[in-house]
């Protein structure tokens, strides 16, 4: 299983991305929403997003819109993963087509409930 | 400064009489990091000051204190999910078929902690069983601990606490942001009782239960104690209720007077004779 981090801080992208190589995923990643799209357009489909909200270029909540608004991923499982804590905020991004939400910070067993929530997981 | 073997057995053997929570050897370093920071609390600095006070004036409240600071509150919303499945797809079904002459329904958490399995019930049950809403459901949730039950019952959580195992369309439908911290909304904060109720004490307001979730609870207990509750909820538990345990822990070579019933990927257990 395939699954992209798209977060603007390098520090975030490696502690999520060693997590879920440890569960088996084969991990890549993106510095923005706009590197996200390029990285899904080259390297084709994945089960898995966990996109931060705030970043340059194009924000989180941009590219989850961006992604549901393209059939050839409406597999994909996306979870916010953001230091945005307001309801507003949550509500959003399920409706835009977010499958969880993960504030941080968040602890590894926290991640790692979220995968199982969104089905990319067994329990 | 490591804790004395007498202290450790006077700890030992205070636990055990006031809640038959047993400490084997070896839980040393447990007995030291829970009574240090309960030390800490009371304006002492070790553990050894914080035993040497209770065996000094034993009737002060630190006994209590000491057994609350030995309990184990290890919880989250959904744990284990496959439960949860079970109760959605096998359990509560069946219940509400058996029980639709009488409308009701009671389930008992014996080992509630800080409320989220309580609350967690509440949830699955406002989501998927609409028509329970005209029924009279009672979710009674007891623990030991005084101090976990008066968090329970304020329904408030840490940003970490909701981030595990709550799925985001719940947090948005069922609870509000409080400050920085996130509380169940008032309906579902009405849907349980909490109690404080000691397992080796009396059982009351907790008869005919239709399902008795103890989790992780027997796994504290020596054989005898764990005999004895296992007892106690075959007297409490309906007939043809369900009675959850933790994944690591059964009724098998302890008590020989229930049956395991397999649903979905865990086991429930009924009391034999049906």
């Amino acid at each position: 299983m395939r699954a992209l981090i798209v977060d603007d801080s390098r520090a975030v992208r490696s502690v999520i991305g060693r997590s879920v190589r440890e569960l088996g995923f084969a991990a890549f990643e993106a510095g923005n929403g706009r590197d996200a799209l390029q990285v899904l357009a080259t390297e084709g489909a994945m089960e898995l997003a966990l996109v931060d909200w705030n970043m340059p270029e194009m924000s989180g909540y941009d590219f989850v819109c961006a992604v549901r608004a393209n059939a050839a991923h409406s597999a994909m499982r996306i979870i916010m993963v953001t230091s945005e804590s307001e309801m507003q905020r949550v509500v959003s991004a399920l409706e835009a087509g977010a499958n969880e939400y993960l504030m941080k910070p968040f602890t590894v067993d926290a991640l790692r409930d979220k995968l199982v929530l969104t089905g990319v997981l067994d329990n | 400064m490591p804790i004395s073997p007498t202290d450790f057995d006077f700890v030992r053997a205070m636990v055990r009489k006031e809640s038959a929570i047993a400490l084997d050897p070896g839980k040393e370093y447990l007995v030291e990091s829970r009574l240090t920071t309960l030390a800490r609390q009371l304006g002492l600095v070790t553990a050894d000051q914080l035993i040497e006070e209770v065996r000094r004036k034993p009737d002060n409240g630190l006994r209590y204190k000491i057994v609350e600071a030995m309990t184990t509150n290890e919880t989250s919303f959904f744990r284990d999910v496959a439960p949860f499945d079970a109760l959605r797809e096998h359990v509560l079904p069946d219940l509400i078929a058996r029980r639709a002459a009488q409308n009701s329904l009671r389930i008992w958490c014996g080992a509630a902690s800080t409320g989220q399995e309580p609350y967690s019930l509440a949830m699955l049950i406002r989501e998927h069983f609409p028509a329970l809403a005209s029924w009279r459901v009672e979710i009674v949730a007891t623990d030991i601990s005084r101090e976990v039950l008066d968090r329970a019952r304020t329904g408030r959580y840490s940003q970490l606490e909701v981030n595990r195992g709550l799925p985001a369309s719940m947090l948005v439908k069922y609870f509000e942001k409080e400050g920085i911290a996130w509380r169940v909304k008032a309906p579902l904060r009405d849907m349980v009782t909490f109690r404080e109720m000691n397992l080796i004490g009396s059982w009351t307001g907790v008869d005919n239960a239709d399902i008795v979730m103890m989790r992780n609870v027997l796994i504290y207990f020596d054989v005898t104690i764990k005999k004895q509750i296992l007892a106690n909820v075959r007297r409490v538990l309906r007939a043809d209720g369900y009675f959850m345990l933790g994944s690591a822990e059964s009724t098998m070579n302890i008590d020989d007077k229930y049956t395991r019933v397999p649903v979905g990927r865990t086991s429930c257990y009924q009391p034999l004779g049906l």
